[in-house]
């Protein structure tokens, strides 16, 4: 009986830990050296075309972790595969299947043009030349690159350079692209530009995508996967919907009434957060309920002035999950 | 914990753009998934080859800039070139006969094609990886497909290369015109000097690899650097032709250092202080020490990226 | 005058404890730089391996001469060898940050950063100087005895001044280090030998222009009680002292000259 072969996850770690050792002076000479777990047995798979957010706070392992994936840093424990492959011993060889964005650090050639790094990029990765072209007039067109492509690395502002890391990372066609805190220091205009493209590749379900980040618009932008390390752990695993469920963040409906209610109305599913302002402000959080019948019997009641709706707040939530650990 | 897409995938029938490969099996992680056509060894050394020759040319590329900083090293070198050779004429003239075998002429040649030469198998402090490690910007490195050592050691070719026409040119020039100089006899002595060289290159890129290694190992490296360029800077020869030494001295040094390699061999090449024979015995030496300070780069450095600490969570 | 003196010593006392961390770093710096002080001292040994006198000196005589002027050069390195960051301050524009302070600028960047790992080669050097003056077997006298003492410490002077001037180039040239090196390096490699072993037109360069052939030379043949076969008079070679104090005027000069460049350029 003939089976398909089972398609392999692009990432799947088991256990993964990464141990350091601190040396701290203890006295006047001597000094003590104590190992610190930066990662402490992380599990994921990430499917083939996925897109993955992974946030922790500083310190959480997020970076460590992905410089394990990519074959950096050597894992002190537990299985780690990528690409099919075990990073560290075929680093080589997963090199040509990623690609990988560092927010702070560079892989391109600092004092040369941008085109010359392309261009030096294709003999370095060995691309056929027609998917070399294909791929830098795709970034082109959809990264706006035309304008300083001719442009010294070392000269172009940020926006402009991490523009210029994606296409890098992207010309050899890999299969995964790692980006740590892509958008870090960036203006609005290009992190909505840099988020945008980033959609779009992974709703594409080619390249599978697998991002740190600080910021959590971008992890909403992005619609992908959440994964919530703290202190070397995975705290959760899921969709941003999930995250919202599971530590209870709640839609809100701020209120803002002519004359302040004598008795603060009940009702079902929606319960009186706060007041502010001397009860002309009124906020309700939703348990679950839409916010329709609430207003309407706010209206009912009379001396509406104004209402807006409040989406959890995913920056609350997140804080409160890192505060949870700490 | 359970892992779910919150976007819907599209189907996988559709055809996959321009950064696509479409998806791969548990059979391939051994094959290359990526490329359909065969791998061939003929193309992976030819793309090995222009791999190379690409990042020996962004080296060069690299270097050519410095413009200001080549005119003043120039002059600095014309400058030194006259002391030196001043001092060691009035060593030949006094000294009568031949100090260290050598002819005044031979003497005024090893010094000016000496002054090019410090440039072009670098002497001096090189740090590049060094500061790399210890500001985590190595990562970038690993993470190419190609070996650090390999990619650093073209750069330094290219970089050699750039130095062969900004710095060697002008001091050789200068003593042509200026001074009398002593030129090869033999055609061989050409072609002969261009190998030794490249290999003196070779032998000092290696020397200084090695010492930037260990800064995965020490925070400072500025110890090991030192006592690199100390070593490097007497033992090979540009202080004093190390011919003046003893000839126990002069056996110790070519046969148990990699330094005489990396300076002295080059220049007795040039001044052709040794017969054809014993000249091409002496580059072959070069050769093998680079290839034995190679050898202990790659070993050294497999074990520096197990060791790798990259600051930053 | 009290207190700058108390924020030098606190900002020396502060790199005193920052270099220190650096342990083993230091200590093998500091002990493979003074390996470097035998250097020019050992070259001259090996070139009398192959002949017997340089320039119409003997081996003693050349020793002395090498030994002063290294003496004097590391001394002068310890002392306003910072003076080269001057570049690297200007091209990064931390020259601002140390124009603002309330301390002279000059005092700043020489305290800023002091190369503690140098005190060995001055160390080394001090010997390496008596012991030449033993070797050579000089006919002393009150005189030749105070030179000996004022000679190193106007071989400072004079490289000192070199290393100024060198330096203050770089408010109007900012790329002029590797140029000032080969005046600074240069007059040191120059002063380590004879002069009389050069062309002409080196010696009005470093001799004369620079006034390096006070840094050993002409100490040296006053030590000696040799006539200069050059043809100056012997009386030229006990001004040493005066022509480093002239050269080091000359040198503050320029550096203020250069401030004030800098100061109305603002750039």
């Amino acid at each position: 009986m003939s089976r398909t072969p089972r398609v392999t996850p692009a990432i799947r770690a088991t256990g993964l830990r990464k141990d350091f050792t601190v040396k701290r002076k203890a006295g006047r000479l001597r000094r003590t050296t104590h190992t610190v777990a930066a990662v402490a047995g992380v599990d994921l798979t990430v499917g083939q075309g996925e897109t993955v957010g992974y946030i922790g706070p500083n310190g959480a392992g997020k970076s460590t972790t992905l410089k394990m994936m990519t074959g950096v840093l050597t894992p002190s424990g537990g299985e780690l595969s990528v690409c099919g492959v075990e990073p560290v011993p075929r680093r080589k060889q997963l090199a040509r299947r990623i690609g990988v964005v560092f927010g702070q650090r560079s892989q391109l050639w600092w004092d040369l043009p941008l085109r010359e790094s392309f261009r030096m990029l294709r003999y370095v990765y060995a691309v056929p030349e027609a998917e070399h072209a294909e791929r830098l007039a795709a970034c082109r067109e959809l990264l706006d690159l035309d304008a300083f492509l001719d442009t010294p690395v070392r000269q172009l502002s940020l926006g402009q350079r991490m523009r210029g890391e994606i296409t890098a990372a992207l010309l050899h066609g890999p299969r995964v692209l790692f980006l740590d805190e892509p958008t870090i220091g960036l203006d609005v205009v290009s992190k909505q530009a840099l988020r945008g493209f980033l959609a779009d590749l992974g709703a594409g379900g080619d390249v599978t995508i697998m991002l740190t980040t600080h910021d959590l618009a971008d992890i909403e932008r992005l619609c992908p996967r959440l994964v919530v390390v703290d202190h070397g752990r995975v705290v959760h695993d899921g969709t941003l919907a999930e995250l919202h469920a599971r530590h209870g963040s709640q839609r809100r409906v701020v209120v803002d009434l002519d004359t302040p209610y004598d008795e603060l109305p009940h009702v079902p599913g929606a319960k009186v957060d706060r007041v502010e302002d001397d009860g002309h402000r009124v906020v309700f959080a939703l348990d679950g309920v839409p916010a329709g019948g609430l207003i309407a019997r706010l209206a009912q009641q009379g001396g509406l002035r104004d209402v807006a709706v409040l989406e959890p707040d995913i920056e609350e939530v997140v804080a409160r999950l890192y505060a949870r650990g700490a | 914990m359970p892992s779910a897409a919150a976007c819907p995938r599209p189907p996988s029938s559709r055809k996959p753009g321009p950064f696509g490969r479409g998806p791969y099996t548990d059979a391939d992680p051994d094959t290359d998934p990526d490329s359909g056509r065969p791998s061939s060894s003929a193309r992976a050394l030819s793309d090995t080859v222009r791999c190379f020759l690409v990042l020996a040319s962004a080296g060069f590329r690299r270097y050519s800039t410095y413009r200001q900083a080549m005119i003043a090293g120039v002059f600095t070198n014309v400058v030194f070139g006259a002391m030196l050779v001043a001092v060691l004429t009035a060593v030949a003239e006094a000294g009568g006969g031949r100090p260290g075998g050598y002819t005044a002429a031979q003497l005024v040649t090893f010094v000016w094609v000496g002054q090019g030469l410090l440039n072009v198998v670098w002497l001096w402090n090189w740090k590049e990886l060094a500061d790399r490690v210890a500001a985590g910007d190595v990562a970038s490195d690993l993470l190419r497909p190609v070996d650090p050592l390999a990619a650093y050691a073209a750069a330094d070719l290219g970089r050699a290369a750039q130095a062969l026409l900004g710095r060697l040119l002008v001091p050789v020039v200068f003593g042509l015109v200026f001074y009398t100089m002593y030129l090869p006899q033999h055609a061989v002595t050409y072609p002969l000097f261009a190998v030794s060289v490249t290999a003196a290159t070779l032998v000092s890129f290696a020397g200084r690899y090695l010492v930037n290694l260990s800064a995965f190992w020490l925070l400072d490296v500025r110890g090991p650097a030192m006592l690199w360029t100390l070593a490097v800077g007497i033992l090979s020869g540009s202080y004093f032709p190390l011919r003046f030494l003893p000839e126990w001295a002069q056996w110790l040094l070519w046969c148990g250092t990699p330094f005489p390699s990396v300076f002295q061999i080059p220049l007795d090449v040039a001044v052709e202080r040794t017969s054809g024979a014993t000249a091409a015995a002496t580059v072959l030496l070069q050769l093998v020490w680079a290839a034995l300070m190679f050898a202990l780069c790659v070993v050294v450095q497999r074990r520096a990226v197990v060791r790798l600490v990259v600051q930053g969570g | 005058m009290g207190d700058s003196a108390r924020a030098y010593r606190e900002l020396v006392r502060a790199q005193i404890r920052s270099q220190s961390q650096y342990r083993l770093s230091f200590a093998l710096d500091a002990g493979l730089t003074s390996v470097m002080t035998l250097l020019e001292i050992l070259t001259v040994i090996v070139l009398f391996r192959v002949t017997p006198e340089l320039g119409g000196f003997s081996l003693r005589e050349a020793l002395l001469i090498a030994a002063l002027c290294e003496f004097g050069f590391h001394i002068a390195d310890l002392a306003v060898g910072n003076i080269e960051d001057v570049n690297r301050y200007v091209r990064l524009g931390l020259m601002d940050s140390v124009l603002v302070r309330p301390l002279s600028p000059l005092g700043q960047l020489l305290a800023t950063d002091f190369p503690f790992r140098k005190v060995g080669r001055v160390v080394q050097s001090a010997a390496l100087y008596v012991g030449v003056l033993v070797y050579a077997d000089l006919d002393w006298t009150p005189a030749r005895a105070v030179l000996a003492v004022v000679a190193p410490l106007s071989a400072a002077a004079l490289f000192s001044a070199v290393f100024v001037a060198g330096a203050t180039v770089a408010f109007w040239w900012i790329d002029s280090g590797e140029i000032a090196n080969a005046f600074t390096y240069g007059g040191r490699q120059f002063g380590s030998y004879p002069v009389t072993v050069y062309p002409s037109w080196l010696r009005s360069v470093f001799a004369y222009g620079l006034g390096l052939a006070f840094a050993g030379y002409q100490p040296a043949l006053a030590l000696l009680g040799r006539p200069d076969p050059l043809g100056t008079p012997a009386w030229v070679a006990w001004c040493t002292p005066a022509v480093a104090a002239v050269a080091w005027t000359a040198a503050l000069l320029l550096w203020r000259t250069g401030i004030r460049q800098y100061r109305s350029t603002g750039s």
